[in-house]
């Protein structure tokens, strides 16, 4: 058992869960993930390491509530154990020798942008950070990314918080106005990460996507987590996760990961109605 | 007087039309009358030339012998002295290749019955037995077993009962390996696979889920950590993709995916939450034991149609004859002599067809198997929403990535010395399929096997 230390939520639909794992604490690097699995009947699950403390030996995730495996983390409170938490898995991002740098997060994704910024500024690249919400309400981090970039610019697809667009409206503006980046880091939904693809190769800007496939294992066993770079049938877990965001097949990653979608919808909708039942009996 | 019908005693299954539905096992066993009869037709050769045959040399006419004269326990404790994992050997090996093909009632009419006589001794024990307690006086010394499944697990074994103290990492969550995820409840159940791995527990090794070594521990910290030697027992997960298109469709597995998530995952017990897709026609890519395993678990899922697709013929088959005449039994269709060409999907991604070329044999290969040749303009279509890939593993690369000096050959398996199954690395040991690629539950056992008597003889040495 792997105990919770704290839970914090982030917004209506994510927390942040600091995590008892010492073994994974001391060698935890970013970009790197774990696997979970809350109890005996439940899914393995991916989830990005946010961040580590390798003297207090606690890892921290940060999830959004989506399926029936996120409901039943997000059940557990601190003291509670989660049964099998395994990693770190995957490869650490490779973010030394950049000068300018425009890191950029969408939604939950911003839990794993953030530390990618954190590292670029402290190796001394100047960084833009964009983060794109749907709404102002559930905007996380926002502090924590001001003090990881030089710039922070939040959008919000509903202009609820002044800035409304996508964050590739943000990034383009960036680089119209003379922004000379070396690298963009783009880690959130897929169709955001695609565009953010297509838009830095018009300009040649080397751009650098963390994929999170349906993945058992994560040790290259399952091949489940395949997807295709530049040609060529590529595991997440042993070969990413981050990729080289103008030579992955989005389109191809995309209809893949809605493999179990119905089952997941289904799964989580019986889940909540049992759980109103149960309150409703109580 | 031995018995001299010339045939085997027949082994009480359930019926196909059944257990094509069901997740229970497919072999009942053999009661006790069954495997006495059985044991009689033993002719207690002086050479005894099915212990030969044997990887881990079960000392098969001394068990037998046991088994006529009623001593099921006695039976049971001589081919524990050997095999640590009777029950599973009794189940999985392919006996007709080793013992059983040297066994000399095999010239004149079948061979006598030794994988079902193994079986019976391990069931009767389970049922019936008492383990001893367990008293070896420990030596103080320690090593690491690096995977949990056959090859680990027996040299874990071997070590304890020699004293050392024997930790055990495995990365999945449950130990096994691919006893656990890879072969199908209804040949081996898992409860038996759990109670051959408490058997080991009670020994003393302690075994350590969730722990991906190579990338949470590295080969060297596990010596600085006091580990005298290290053996590397990681097994052959890597699956291997034809290169195809459409192989990325929705509803194209590895076979290891797709066992991982019924075995290790339980997909088709309603209470675990694993998803699955719930295949109506599937096709399995491959002529193995995994490839019969994947197909005989569709049918098991509900599938209406299973097809076998296999580039070669029958004969040339690597599957054992048993599993692929039980999965004929159930209704697997098989398309021999014919290979995918691609995958075709429809515009949401889900598979909706397996394109394949008809093959003809040509000469043998390197290999010493008839290479199958494309025949020009055969090509025909299976309506399929499933495709299972099972065509061969290659060994993990976690390990041989994330360790120095560790050699591998091109095929990526871990170069270790035949005899002794050391790695270019001091201290270093490796076997099973981490070191052979894809191949027997018994020949990665007599590895681990080779590896403690080796590490012991290192250790020793050092002191």
């Amino acid at each position: 058992m792997f105990s919770v230390i704290e839970k914090r939520k982030l917004n209506d639909s994510m927390t942040l869960m600091v995590v008892d794992a010492p073994f994974i604490a001391k060698k935890a690097k970013a970009g790197q993930f774990i696997i979970l699995r809350v109890n005996e009947f439940g899914e393995r699950i991916p989830l990005t390491i946010a961040d580590y403390d390798r003297e207090k030996g606690t890892v921290t995730i940060i999830y959004q509530i989506v399926g029936k495996t996120t409901m039943l983390l997000d059940q557990l409170n601190v003291g509670d154990g989660i049964l099998d938490f395994i990693g770190p898995l995957g490869k650490a991002s490779e973010l030394e020798g950049y000068h300018r740098a425009a890191v950029i997060g969408g939604g939950a994704g911003c839990a794993i942008a953030y530390p990618q910024s954190k590292a670029l500024h402290q190796m001394g690249a100047k960084v833009d950070m964009i983060a794109g919400f749907r709404s102002r309400d559930i905007i996380i981090l926002e502090d924590e990314m001001r003090a990881a970039s030089d710039s922070l610019t939040v959008m919000t697809d509903d202009g609820s918080n002044g800035n409304k667009g996508f964050v590739t409206d943000a990034l383009k503006k960036n680089i119209e106005k003379g922004a000379n980046y070396d690298l963009v880091v783009a880690i959130g939904p897929l169709v955001m990460m695609r565009a953010v693809c297509n838009l830095t190769k018009e300009y040649g800007i080397k751009t650098i996507v963390s994929m999170n496939p349906i993945m058992i294992d994560g040790t290259g066993m399952c091949g489940g987590c395949r997807l295709t770079v530049g040609g060529k049938t590529r595991f997440a877990c042993v070969d990413g996760p981050d990729f080289d965001g103008h030579e992955v097949d989005f389109d191809e990653t995309i209809k893949r990961s809605r493999t179990y979608a119905e089952m997941e919808k289904q799964a989580a909708h019986d889940f909540k109605c049992h759980l109103m039942e149960s309150v409703e009996n109580a | 007087m031995p018995n001299m019908n010339p045939k085997k005693t027949p082994i009480p299954e359930q019926e196909p039309g059944v257990r094509s539905k069901n997740f229970e096992e497919v072999s009942l066993g053999y009661t006790e009358a069954m495997a006495k009869e059985e044991a009689e037709r033993c002719l207690h050769c002086k050479n005894q030339p099915c212990v030969s045959g044997c990887p881990v040399g079960v000392h098969i006419p001394d068990f037998i012998r046991s088994v006529a004269e009623g001593d099921m326990e006695g039976a049971y404790q001589t081919i524990k002295l050997t095999n640590s994992l009777p029950a599973v050997c009794g189940r999985v090996c392919p006996q007709e290749n080793q013992c059983e093909q040297k066994c000399v009632r095999g010239i004149k009419g079948e061979p006598v019955g030794i994988g079902r006589l193994e079986r019976f001794a391990a069931d009767w024990h389970m049922k019936n037995g008492k383990d001893e307690e367990f008293h070896v006086e420990k030596n103080g010394r320690k090593v690491a077993v690096i995977g949990a499944g056959p090859a680990g697990l027996t040299c874990a074994g071997d070590l304890a009962a020699m004293g050392y103290s024997v930790t055990v990492f495995e990365a999945l969550h449950a130990a096994g390996g691919v006893l656990m995820y890879g072969i199908p409840q209804f040949r081996l159940p898992k409860e038996i696979v759990q109670k051959e791995i408490d058997a080991l527990k009670q020994k003393g090794v302690e075994i350590q889920t969730d722990m991906v070594i190579g990338k949470v521990l590295s080969v060297d910290e596990l010596f600085e950590m006091g580990y005298e030697a290290i053996f590397v027992g990681t097994g052959a997960g890597l699956p291997s993709f034809m290169n195809i298109p459409g192989e990325s469709l929705i509803g194209v597995y590895s076979a290891n995916e797709f066992l991982t998530r019924i075995n290790l995952m339980k997909a088709y017990k309603p209470e675990y939450d694993t998803p699955m897709i719930e295949p109506k026609r599937v096709a399995v890519v491959g002529g193995g034991n995994v490839a019969m395993d994947a197909a005989r678990t569709s049918l098991r899922l509900g599938a209406e149609k299973v097809y076998i697709v296999y580039r070669r013929a029958e004969e040339q088959m690597p599957a054992r004859r048993e599993e692929v005449h039980h999965a004929k039994e159930e209704g697997v269709e098989f398309n021999l002599l014919c290979n995918p060409v691609a995958i075709h999907g429809d515009e949401g991604g889900k598979v909706e067809s397996i394109e394949c070329i008809r093959m003809e044999l040509g000469e043998p290969d390197a290999s010493g198997r008839r290479k199958p040749i494309p025949i020009e303009g055969s090509n025909f279509k299976l309506p399929v929403d499933c495709v299972v890939m099972a065509i061969g593993n290659s060994p993990n690369p976690l390990i041989r990535s994330t360790t120095e000096g560790l050699e591998a050959n091109r095929h990526g398996c871990i170069v270790v010395d035949e005899k002794t199954m050391q790695t270019s690395r001091e201290g270093v040991y490796a076997a099973g399929d981490a070191v052979s690629g894809a191949a027997t539950v018994i020949l990665a056992m007599g590895g681990g096997k080779d590896a403690a008597r080796s590490i012991d003889q290192y250790i020793r040495s050092k002191h």
